[in-house]
Parts: C-alpha cells; structure tokens; sequence
C-alpha cells in the first residue's frame, strides 16, 4: 500500500511541477558545477607552473654561471655535475649504504627518546609532586641545546653509537614531554568534571576522557620530537661519526668536491620534505574523529 | 616568621641529590677516570675563566656574533614574510620554493656556507643569520594569513584607509604570531651560533671553549661551558619574554575591558 502511494504521490509531484522550472533549476547547475571544477583545475595548474618558474630560473642561472664559469666550478658545480654525482651514488649503492646507517640511528634514537618522552610527560602532567620534583631539573636539562651536549657527551661515552642514540633521544625526549605534559594538563576541566559525575573510574577517566583530549598536543610533540631527531642527526653526524647521509656531506667537503655535498644536501632535503609529508597524512588519518565534532 | 614553604623546595631535591652523588663519586674515589672530576674543580675553573678574562672574551665574541646574524636574518625574515603573507602572487611565485628549502636541516648547510663565505666570522653570520629567517618567516606569514577576515570588514565598513588598516587592524592581529617567530629565532640562533663555532672552528667564541675542553680532555672546562649555554639561553629567553609581555600587554587590557 505505502508503496502504491508513494508511486502516486511522486507521480503528481512530477506532474505538478512546472516543465520550466525543471530546466532552470536542474540544467545551470551541472555547467556551473564543471565550470566550478574546471575553475578549479585552472588555478591549481596556475599555482603549480608559477611554483616552478623561480626554482627554474634559478637553476637556469646556475647552469649558465657554471657553463661560462663566473663563479669557479670548484666553488659552484654545475647541475649536471650534482645530478651524475647523485646517480653514481645512488648506484654504487654508497648513498643506500649511508642512508640506512643514518635511519636506523634516527629510528633508535627517536623510539629510545620518544618513549621516555612520553612516559616523562605522562607522569609531569597527571602527578602534581612528580611534577613538582622532576620538572625544575627537567627544564634546566633541556634548557642546553642537543649541540651544547655534544661536547660533554664526546667526552663521557666517546664517539660510537651510543653517542648519536644519546643524542638523537634528547633531541627527541625534550619536545615529546613537553606537549604531552601540557596536552594532559591542558584538558578541559568540564570534561573531566562530567566523568566525576559519571563516577568514571581512574582508568576509564585516563582512557576515555584524559587521553582522547590530549591525543592531539601529544601528536604533535612526536612530530616536533621527529624533527628534532632528524636535525641532531645531521649534527652529530657533520661532527663525530665515519658513516651516514651527514658524514657524506662532510666528506665531500674535506675533499673539495661540492657535488657530493650539494648530492647529499639535495637527499636531506627530499628525505626531510617527505618525513613532513608522512607524518601531515599520519596525522590527518590518526585524528580524523575529531572531525565530525567540529 | 622563618616558616619556610618546604613544598617549594621540592624542585631542588633531585638536583641536590645528583650534586652530592657525583661529590661523593669524587671523594670516595669511585672511578679513576680524568674524566670524573669534582665539582669544586669545576667551580676552581669556573673562577678562574671570570678573572681571567677568558669568559668574557670568548662569551661577547659569542654574542655579537648571535646578535649581529639574529638582526641581518629577522629583518630578512621579517620582509619575506610580510610579502609571502600579504601578496597572494609573491605567495604563489616563491611560497612553495620557500617550503622545500626550509626542509632542508639546518645544519647541512654549513659545509656549503664555509666554501661560499670561508672560515672566517662571515660564513658564522650567514649561518645565524639562516637559522633566525626560517621561523621568522613561516610565523609572519602565518600571522598575516590568520588576520581574521571579520575584521578586514568591519574596517571596510568604517572606510578606513590602508594605512589604517595596517596599523589598527592587520599589525596588531598579526603580531603575537610575529612575536612567536621572533622568539624561535632567538633560540635558533643561540643554537646556530654554538653550531657554526663547532663546525667553522676559528676564532674565539663559547663553542670553541668547548671544542678546546673535551680536546684536552679538561671535563670541568666542558662542564663550565655547558653551564654557561645553559645559562645563556635562559637568560635570552627570559629577556624576550618580559619584552614580549610588555609590548603586547594590549592584548590582555582589551580582554579585561569587557
């Protein structure tokens, strides 16, 4: 029955709705639509070209200053010169070999650094004595600089790895302890009011309520702590180590030849720009709930 | 009247605890390394790097160095981003250049620089310099781009000039931001200056008191250095916060107003 109705009731809609007022408001709108897309399309086609046209010149430049030579090629290889240099790395397998030697050293120092971080955090921002012992030593620590440790480091555990582990954690701990500190201090008191009224239990306040509100700050410590990472990598590398992407770049320069510099420059760049592309995604994936709430 | 707060000495328990730790290491002679050295060697040290002069020379040498690349890459910085933030075109030309570059670490760019500027104070400069331009002009650029658009309405709406607009509306909304960057770049800077001395060492500065410390194995020259980073960077940060506090109190007298 319901069914019959609804079919007569769509079909006197449809009769009753004037022929022009159909193509009016049906017809404009999918030009519009497309014209809106390609609209669209135009202007990120634009953005993208006018993106290019400065790094473009510039490399047109250097490869001009380099063809006639104003500025020494020793001083300013030429594009082609860093390009080969890239490729011949890349396939002797010298550039893999530095690279997974300079991972695995970031990866460690971050997880060793980032966990104790984390742990440090929690516990500065859930416990108010813990907070009140801890913290004062805390903030004189990390008041100097990775690179001002480097030096007293060098001298305590010499120049392995356990060096750049060290080093690399500090980097890391100091910004993942800090927003988590504050992420977890920084909940909304009517929150964790509205738990009490609901007599949630100290766990389920932690993991229902505390945790979800702090997920954000605590997400971006990590990142800044991975940053961290990646920076007092190439740091320690330039000043105390005989392998990885950072020692490349040393090297290079102890032999004079720029194009394995500018070579190693170009792939801390590129291994930086997709570290910050990864973790941009990661976090729009992780915090995606949010979302809908705003 | 001697009532003391005990709770607020609760900060110095570790710290005093540690000290006595590494006395007691010292006196009871737990290790033989020379790299275990007391904490009055280190404060025998500390004496006398301050009556010789050798603090003093090393540190200004340190600090004008950190002052002279602070201003040359904010006020780069500054402009940068005031026209990143400002022209949607200079944004467009330059923006994602921009963006690449300055995932590029930091420090990677210090073995070019030393070929491009050589060993001596320039290539430190330039250096610095670098490390204060990037946060300067990704928290300008932010600043500007984040002036609410209400505002701009509501200052059309009363036909305000462009000059007005600037000065009532866009500056005022954009500087927390600016000040933001100012402040990281001041701490960049701190760092770069202690990097450049590392890795271009020449002359005197603060890093290389360090570098000479562990290459001699002198622990509580090392130990006194890091100290003085320390302090340093402490006393800088304080500094730009009272300053910063000052320059936007604007801020918290409008809030309370209402």
């Amino acid at each position: 029955m319901p069914a019959v109705l609804n079919l007569v009731l769509s079909a006197t809609m449809t009769v009753d709705l004037p022929a022009t007022a159909v193509t009016e408001s049906v017809r404009p709108q999918v030009p519009a639509r497309r014209r809106a897309w390609l609209q669209g399309l135009r202007n990120w086609a634009a953005g993208w070209l006018l993106a290019w046209v400065v790094p473009l010149l510039l490399l047109g430049l250097w490869a001009l200053s380099s063809h006639h030579e104003w500025i020494a090629l020793q001083v300013l290889p030429s594009p082609l010169q860093v390009w080969t240099t890239l490729v011949d790395l890349g396939r002797s397998g010298e550039l893999w070999d530095n690279l997974q030697i300079s991972a695995v050293r970031v990866l460690y120092g971050f997880g060793i650094g980032a966990s104790v971080g984390l742990a440090l955090g929690v516990g500065l921002g859930l416990s108010r004595s813990f907070n009140a012992y801890v913290f004062p030593l805390f903030k004189a620590i990390s008041q100097v600089p990775v690179i001002g440790w480097l030096p007293l480091l060098m001298l305590l555990v010499g120049i392995d790895e356990a060096l750049k582990f060290l080093l690399i954690a500090k980097a890391a701990l100091v910004p993942v302890a800090v927003n988590t500190c504050q992420g977890i201090q920084g909940v909304a008191n009517a929150h964790v009011e509205v738990a009490k009224v609901f007599r949630f239990t100290r766990w389920q306040l932690l993991s229902k309520v505390v945790f979800p509100a702090a997920t954000a700050q605590i997400w971006n410590g990590l990142r800044y702590g991975f940053t961290h990472a990646w920076l007092a990598l190439v740091v320690v590398e330039l000043l105390a180590s005989s392998e990885g992407i950072g020692f490349m770049i040393v090297y290079g320069r102890q032999l004079f030849q720029l194009d394995i510099v500018l070579a190693a420059v170009v792939v801390v760049g590129v291994l930086g720009y997709l570290i910050d592309k990864l973790l941009g995604a990661a976090e729009s994936h992780l915090l995606r709930w949010r979302k809908p709430g705003l | 009247m001697f009532h003391l707060n005990l709770k607020s000495l609760r900060g110095f328990v570790l710290p005093a605890a540690s000290l006595l730790l590494w006395w007691l290491a010292v006196e009871l002679k737990w290790s033989t390394s020379p790299i275990l050295v007391s904490p009055v060697a280190v404060w025998n040290r500390a004496v006398a790097q301050v009556v010789s002069g050798d603090l003093w020379t090393a540190l200004s040498a340190s600090l004008w160095r950190d002052a002279q690349g602070f201003v040359i890459g904010t006020l780069a910085g500054l402009l940068f981003g005031s026209l990143l933030g400002t022209s949607r075109w200079f944004e467009k030309l330059l923006g994602p250049s921009f963006h690449t570059l300055k995932q590029i670490s930091l420090f990677a760019w210090i073995p070019l620089l030393s070929v491009w500027f050589g060993l001596g104070d320039s290539a430190k400069i330039a250096f610095i310099a670098m490390a204060a331009f990037f946060p300067v002009v990704l928290n300008t650029f932010e600043g500007f781009r984040s002036v609410p658009r209400e505002l701009i309405e509501v200052a059309r709406v009363f036909a305000f000039s462009p000059l007005q607009l600037w000065r009532r509306v866009v500056l005022p909304a954009a500087a927390p931001s600016i000040f933001t960057g100012i402040h990281l770049s001041l701490i960049y800077t701190w760092l770069a200056t202690l990097g450049a001395e590392y890795l271009l060492v020449s002359g005197k500065g603060i890093g290389n008191t360090l570098i000479d410390g562990r290459e001699h194995f002198w622990m509580d020259l090392v130990l006194f250095g890091v100290l003085v980073i320390g302090a340093v960077g402490y006393a800088l940060n304080h500094a730009l916060s009272l300053i910063e506090k000052r320059l936007l109190a604007w801020r918290q007298k409008t809030i309370a107003q209402y």
